[in-house]
């Protein structure tokens, strides 16, 4: 069996200095050397790995026949966002980790292979519209543009129906826009996504912050018939340690917006600043503590650290946006936490101070639990601390929408098959019901969302 | 979504004021809430209060001071233009007592957050004694607007070129010397309401103040205007912008509102000397 085709990047050295893409595609003579390896399965185990069905095999056979628009438009049947999807799945816990030639040596690089597909088909033919069926006269309107709400607005106008997508921001995406880098996910794709799914005829009206500008209930009176609400985990956690508020700590979603969305990395031709210093400590060890971490590096700090309460093995980042950040130099400070923040007499950090941690018995999650080490405090200078725990729910259309009904930790409740809500026409998925997640898992409840929308309709429109 | 400008007159030196198209932020504004607006492509999102709101008319009144890049490009803005963006309406909106006596303290551009409050207090059957303060008498903005729906005004000018000579919060002193009063709103500078706060304080009266921290989005998605509260950390756009002034630390604000002074330095020079974008 031939070797896994390597996927070409930049060099470390090199791209830690500018904002362009890390990772480069296959050429068209690497996607069919991967897409050889493919064994064509019967029974495509690859296919239950990946939650919204794309038809692996199927289109990789096409990518074999060098039919790359064929290829790109099999994708498409279950995906809309290959392009997206082929650069942020977490492919090697999804589709990939269940590939057959896994068991034995490496499995196919579905992934770059669904990616390779869809760029082929952006540089030579262009995204072209599918033909849309019968127009319905139903109005449905979507509340967030994350790749939840981008799905159920597709999927939707497909099968007919009038879309309108109401985003707070000013520019349609969600984390896609605002979260994810440019040198991962270059925002040109993010473009061309949106201009897709507009193509279809949905309406995206950007700086509605729905709650406050309008509320669910005005949209039923203004003729919506359904809403499917996909806002996202977007609400950062702080670690509520002293210090926190000094100038020069930020979230993870202050900084990343700065730099993605108002474009801080263009400053001063664009006028949104963003200062990172010499010295900089990311605190977490997930995939947005990567792309903090990175994004530092790139706007010219010195050091950057990622600062873990746990062990390597813990890590929830993916295991090559670890390796990237580690190629790049970002130091890894493991099994240390962060217990304060101390600034200087104006008010901007200057140091963090930290404790040793060590593994002790596994807690609820079956994980080793860290615990202090005595006497281990230490001091580190830094300018700037970036903090990576987590996101929640944003409160203000949850808490602007009477009788909806919420779990535990506040996210939305609902019907885990039809993804209804306690109100009866509106539905809910992405990160806003399961907490922060994944792109696909996202678009995959965008697509069960606008099947169940289209079944409530056909059924209240026949009543 | 773009919102048309249609009218603009200039209140003072480096403040005007636009009365824009905007019918649903108009229908659902209420006193103390504000908008986040983007007046270019490669501007960044500025805070406004809605100054004053019509949803007959369908329009919201925005007054902006040139204090810096964005808000000196804003001002340049005229009848006819448009602004990109405009979202809104944002934050909490300030509590309006029923009844009673209520002092409102504006220290230059804050008569323009306090007219809606101000109006909605007189509406809600409040007695309400207005003091503007200002540098000089020039920067004195909305006394004729202020006084329609105000008991009374006083002013007052650092450099005594009109009113009483001082700063606004000797005249707050005054009037809580010699009147029973419920509760203060101060909107201003950090260091004025901080000063009104201390005064309210000393005259153990309620005092509410408008908060103009550094923010992104006015969503609650940066957290990047945090302040500290009764000792605990809240997001300005949406717990606020008001809050109860004798739990805010201002010492901390006041430090968060410079820690951009030398970039926003950068830019302004480069705009106001007329240089391209990016060749400073
Ligand atoms: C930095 C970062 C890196 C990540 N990297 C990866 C990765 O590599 N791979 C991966 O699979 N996943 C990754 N994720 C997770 C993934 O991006 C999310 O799980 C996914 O975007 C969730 O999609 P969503 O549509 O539910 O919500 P979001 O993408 O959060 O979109 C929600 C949208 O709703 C809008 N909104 C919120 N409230 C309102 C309102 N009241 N009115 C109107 N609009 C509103 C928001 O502005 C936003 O645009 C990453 C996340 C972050 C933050
Ligand atoms: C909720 C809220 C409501 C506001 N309402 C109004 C309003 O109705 N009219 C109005 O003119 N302004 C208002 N502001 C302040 C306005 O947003 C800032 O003046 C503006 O963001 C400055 O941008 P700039 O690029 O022009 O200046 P910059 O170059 O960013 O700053 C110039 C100078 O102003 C200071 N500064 C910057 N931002 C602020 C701020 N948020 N508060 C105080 N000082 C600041 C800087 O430290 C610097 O000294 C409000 C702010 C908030 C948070
Ligand atoms: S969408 Fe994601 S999980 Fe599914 S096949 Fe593509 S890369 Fe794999
Ligand atoms: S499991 Fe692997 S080899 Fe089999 S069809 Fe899927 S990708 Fe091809
Ligand atoms: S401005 Fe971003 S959370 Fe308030």
């Amino acid at each position: 069996m031939a070797n896994r085709q390597a996927m070409p990047k930049q060099d470390p050295q090199v791209r830690s200095g500018n904002f362009q893409e890390v990772a480069l595609g296959f050429s068209e003579q690497q996607a069919r050397s991967e897409a050889e390896r493919c064994l064509n399965c019967k029974r495509p185990l690859c296919v239950e790995g990946c939650p919204v069905e794309v038809p692996i095999p199927a289109f990789i056979a096409r990518i074999k026949a060098g039919d790359f628009p064929g290829a790109v438009e099999k994708i498409k049947e279950k995906n809309s966002l290959p392009a997206i999807c082929g650069r942020v799945c977490p492919q090697e816990t999804q589709c990939e980790s269940r590939c057959v030639l896994g068991r034995k040596g490496e499995p196919v690089a579905i992934g770059a292979l669904e990616r390779f597909a869809a760029d082929w088909s952006r540089e030579h033919t262009g995204a072209k519209p599918p033909a849309i069926r019968a127009q319905r006269a139903q109005k449905v309107a979507v509340i967030g543009s994350g790749p939840a709400g981008l799905t159920a607005a597709a999927d939707l106008a497909l099968l007919g129906y009038q879309v309108t997508v109401f985003e707070s921001l000013h520019a349609p995406g969600g984390v896609l826009r605002y979260g994810i880098p440019e040198f991962r996910l270059p925002k040109a794709i993010v473009d061309q996504e949106v201009a897709y799914v507009r193509s279809l005829g949905v309406e995206i009206r950007t700086s509605y912050l729905m709650g406050q500008t309008l509320t669910v209930q005005e949209l039923f009176a203004e003729g919506f018939q359904a809403i499917f609400i996909g806002t996202g985990a977007g609400l950062p956690y702080f670690l509520n340690i002293p210090g926190e508020n000094l100038n020069g700590v930020y979230s993870a979603n202050e900084f990343l917006t700065r730099v993605n969305l108002m474009k801080a990395y263009l400053f001063p031709e664009y006028d949104t600043p963003v200062k990172v210093g010499e010295k900089v400590a990311v605190v977490g060890a997930g995939n947005v503590a990567m792309d903090s971490a990175r994004t530092a590096l790139r706007l010219g700090a010195k050091e950057v650290s990622i600062i873990y309460r746990r062990s390597r093995e813990e890590m929830p980042a993916r295991r090559e946006e670890i390796e990237n950040a580690e190629e790049e130099g970002v130091v890894f400070r493991l099994l240390t936490n962060l217990v304060e923040i101390l600034g200087d007499e104006t008010g901007r950090v200057r140091a963090i101070k930290c404790q040793a941690m060590e593994l002790g018995a596994p807690d609820e999650s079956g994980r080793r639990r860290p615990v202090p080490v005595a006497g281990s405090e230490s001091e580190i200078p830094v300018d700037t601390v970036i903090v990576a725990i987590g996101q929640g729910p944003n409160p203000i259309l949850l808490r602007n929408t009477p009788g909806l009904e919420l779990n535990k930790q506040g996210y939305i409740q609902t019907d885990p098959e039809s993804l209804a809500t306690s109100i009866p026409g509106v539905f809910a998925g992405g990160d806003i019901v399961t907490g922060a997640a994944t792109v696909i898992a996202a678009m995959g409840a965008g697509k069960k969302a606008a099947k169940a929308i289209d079944e409530y309709l056909q059924k209240t429109s026949s009543d | 979504m773009p919102m048309k400008i249609l009218g603009k007159d200039i209140l003072a030196p480096n403040i005007a004021r636009f009365v824009i198209e905007a019918p649903l932020i108009a229908k659902k504004a209420r006193p103390g809430q504000f908008v986040v607006v983007r007046h270019s492509e490669k501007g960044e999102r500025i805070p406004l209060t809605i100054a004053d709101y019509d949803a007959d008319r369908g329009t919201i009144v925005l007054i902006c001071q040139g204090v810096g890049k964005s808000t000196r490009e804003i001002n340049r803005l005229g009848t006819g233009d448009v602004f990109l963006d405009i979202m809104g309406p944002l934050g909490t909106p300030c509590p309006i007592r029923e009844g009673g006596t209520v002092v409102c303290v504006a220290g230059g551009l804050g008569a323009a957050p306090l007219y809606p409050k101000i109006k909605a207090l007189h509406r809600a059957g409040c007695r309400v004694i207005t003091l503007l303060g200002a540098q000089r008498a020039e920067l004195l903005i909305l006394k004729e607007e202020l006084a329609a729906v105000s008991a009374e005004v006083r002013c007052s000018t650092d450099d005594g070129s009109y009113g009483q000579k001082g700063f606004v919060t000797q005249l707050l002193r005054e009037v809580l010397q010699k009147e029973q009063v419920d509760e203060i709103i101060a909107v201003g500078p950090v260091p004025m309401m901080a000063a009104a706060v201390q005064v309210a304080e000393e005259f153990h009266v309620p005092v509410l103040v408008s908060l103009n921290a550094l923010m992104i989005d006015g969503t609650g998605m940066c957290g990047g205007c945090r302040v500290t509260v009764g000792g605990k950390t809240k997001f300005c756009c949406v717990d606020g912008p008001t809050f109860d002034g004798s739990a805010v630390d201002f010492k901390e604000l006041t430090k968060r509102l410079s820690f951009y002074r030398r970039e926003e330095e950068l830019v302004d020079h480069s705009c106001r000397i007329g240089l391209g974008r990016g060749e400073s």
